[in-house]
């Protein structure tokens, strides 16, 4: 029994290191600069700054949320074609769902703006085809498109992990009891589901609030995002203290949208099927 | 069609790719009796079990439930229920709430649907258990849970599909018996779905005995033990030896060597035939006074008698005793007439009924592999 828990010490060391020097450490700094001024005494300032920046941190919230409803929206169906298909079928469409991520996010980002541009790919295929010209680059909507392009993958993945292991007799058995297609989707699917639907949640809603280089890109100069705005002051404006104080705060946002899903999906106790 | 037949089966036909499952299959199911599709595994009783519940559509043929074409009826509209081979219990509701389910689409009342569940609770005899987590069940437990689950919402067919197939030996009997006593008190058709024969004989008023995707024989237990049809349903069917005959006239039969006085007739003079005769039906009598012979080649003891294998004029023979007689012994074989049955040569003719290559051994592989499709 000791021997067990020695070893089980000794096993995660490497972790326990990791985490505490690149997490731990990292989140003492931000919580750090985030109470002290610029001489480095205590204050409440740049907490109390955060006022300056509720609309973008709210616009940043609302973007990411719906890019992370289009995901699911999108994924979810996918995800279940994918776990009824044949093997095969599994690993072409799995392969096609993860090769975009082979690329950078920088390049895909890039590609998606000379496809959205005034004078981009598809304003020369709709002037071809004798339609207007549209304004596309600069929306809001080009930014969360590009926010879907790039985290779908991340929505798809822990979906497609939790419904290939629902065994297709549960469906037969509640048909076989009386319920019709959409009860079965109702009753049996979603609640069996719900654990992929909170991971994937998670894991394309908390990018997407926190990303810069998209809404840069995507958005150009028209509006930022919180991430432009906490880039900016450790980039640029050399201000630690307001950058850490509004990471402090957008993670304390996200905890916040993350329980308040959970609560919906119900207990998220096994989650994590992400591997 | 008779007065009292609740589902029909028409011609039903059906391939997967290029194999033939059913073939051509009509059956006629009587309200109230306990029916069982009893065969070896890939002979087509589950895909006809699966075409009754509708989740799969027959290529050919139709089925009629009380007079009505409901092949193209989805599983929810049909009024049979399921009880699957894996049970199939919704993993994230506990017990009340699986029970419930089937009640729930029906929107009944919450007061009538506490009623119910716990009805059917005690008729499975799990009182109780109301609050429990389905992964909290024993297997048994499990098993009792999907039986009141599809009997809570009254249906008038009930189908199984191997629903013992997971219990142990001892739990498998009670259950056998916990069965037919629900089936002959709440008056539901059941339609049985089994590779175990003792399990068919035991349980049913009907069996069906099934190989190829067609249709060996039908009757009652008693007359598929008792008179099979083929050469298949007789080994299928308990031990047998099956041997090469010939019917010399009405109630004469020739084999191993020997004439032989019986109870069958309607064959053609002379016509090649299949003989069956049970391993307990054979009488030992002293080598003089026998109509035939042969030697003990092997002789297991088996509790209540011992099982030998007999050579008879080359062909083994399985032969069931309560005395006991030394492996290289002489004996003497003495047939009563009806122990005797005949049959039709048919296809199956020759493939089964030697106990030449016979092990205990063999048989309980064959066995393990039934149960693992």
């Amino acid at each position: 029994m000791t021997k067990n828990t020695a070893l089980k010490k000794v096993i995660s060391a490497p972790y326990l290191v990791w985490a505490a020097l690149f997490i731990i450490v990292p989140l003492i700094f931000v919580v750090y600069y985030s109470l002290v001024d610029a001489g480095g005494s205590f204050s409440l300032e740049y907490i109390k700054s955060i006022g300056r920046y509720k609309d973008i941190m709210l616009n940043s919230i609302w973007l990411g949320f719906v890019a992370t409803i289009i995901c699911l929206v999108i994924a979810y169906p996918l995800a279940y074609i994918m776990a009824r298909s044949t093997k095969n079928v599994q690993r072409t469409m799995m392969m096609l769902v993860m090769l975009p991520m082979w690329m950078n996010l920088l390049i895909r980002t890039y590609s998606l703006m000379i496809l959205l541009q005034d004078t981009g790919i598809l304003n020369s295929v709709f002037t071809f085809l004798h339609l207007p010209v549209r304004h596309m680059i600069n929306t809001r909507a080009a930014v969360v498109l590009g926010m879907v392009y790039n985290y779908i993958p991340y929505m798809i993945l822990p979906l497609y992990s939790i419904m290939v292991k629902i065994d297709y007799g549960l469906v037969e058995a509640a048909q076989d009891l009386g319920a019709s297609r959409f009860s079965v989707l109702r009753k049996i699917i979603l609640p069996l589901t719900a654990p992929g639907i909170a991971s994937g949640f998670t894991m394309v809603f908390v990018p997407s609030v926190s990303t810069f280089y998209i809404s840069k890109k995507l958005g150009g100069s028209t509006f930022s995002l919180i991430g432009d705005i906490i880039e900016m002051q450790f980039k640029s404006a050399n201000n630690y203290n307001l950058g850490a104080a509004l990471s402090l705060i957008l993670m304390v946002l996200i905890l916040l949208c993350m329980a308040i899903m959970n609560r919906f999906t119900g207990d998220d106790d096994d989650g994590g099927v992400l591997i | 069609m008779g007065d009292n037949t609740i589902i029909e089966l028409k011609h039903i036909s059906k391939k997967f790719g290029d194999e033939v499952v059913l073939d051509d299959i009509s059956l006629n199911i009587k309200d109230k009796e306990f029916i069982t599709f009893l065969g070896p595994s890939g002979c087509g009783k589950t895909t006809m079990l699966r075409i009754i519940a509708g989740f799969l559509e027959a290529d050919d043929g139709q089925v009629i439930f009380e007079g009505k074409d409901i092949g193209n009826l989805p599983p929810h509209k049909r009024q049979v229920n399921t009880i699957f081979q894996r049970y199939q219990l919704f993993p994230h509701l506990n017990v009340y709430e699986n029970i419930a389910f089937g009640l729930r689409n029906r929107r009944m009342k919450e007061k009538d649907i506490a009623a119910k569940v716990e009805e059917m609770l005690s008729l499975v005899n799990l009182k109780g258990f109301q609050r429990r987590d389905i992964a909290s069940l024993s297997g048994g437990q499990q098993q009792r849970v999907a039986i009141a689950r599809a009997l809570a919402v009254d249906p008038r067919v009930l189908l199984l599909d191997e629903p013992l197939a997971a219990l142990d030996l001892k739990l498998r009997k009670d259950m056998q018996v916990e069965l037919k006593n629900i089936q002959k008190r709440l008056g539901i058709t059941f339609v049985f779905v089994t590779h175990d024969q003792q399990e068919a004989l035991s349980m049913s008023d009907t069996v069906v005995v099934m190989d190829g995707g067609k249709i060996q024989q039908i009757g009652t237990p008693l007359d598929i033990y008792n008179e099979p049809k083929n050469a298949f349903v007789a080994d299928f069917i308990g031990e047998s030896n099956i041997l090469d005959g010939v019917m010399l006239d009405d109630f004469k039969a020739k084999f191993s060597g020997a004439v032989f006085q019986c109870l069958d007739k309607g064959f053609a003079v002379n016509e090649s035939v299949d003989i069956v005769i049970r391993p307990e039906d054979v009488d030992i009598v002293p080598v003089e006074k026998g109509e035939i012979t042969g030697l003990v080649t092997s002789n297991t003891f088996k509790g209540i008698h011992f099982e030998m294998i007999v050579d008879i004029q080359n062909f083994k023979w399985m032969i069931q005793t309560t005395d006991y007689y030394p492996v290289g012994s002489r004996i003497g074989i003495e047939i009563e007439p009806d122990a005797i049955h005949v049959m039709k040569k048919s296809a199956y003719s020759g493939m089964f009924g030697d106990y030449s290559s016979f092990s205990d051994e063999i048989e309980h592989l064959s066995d393990i592999e039934e149960e693992e499709d």
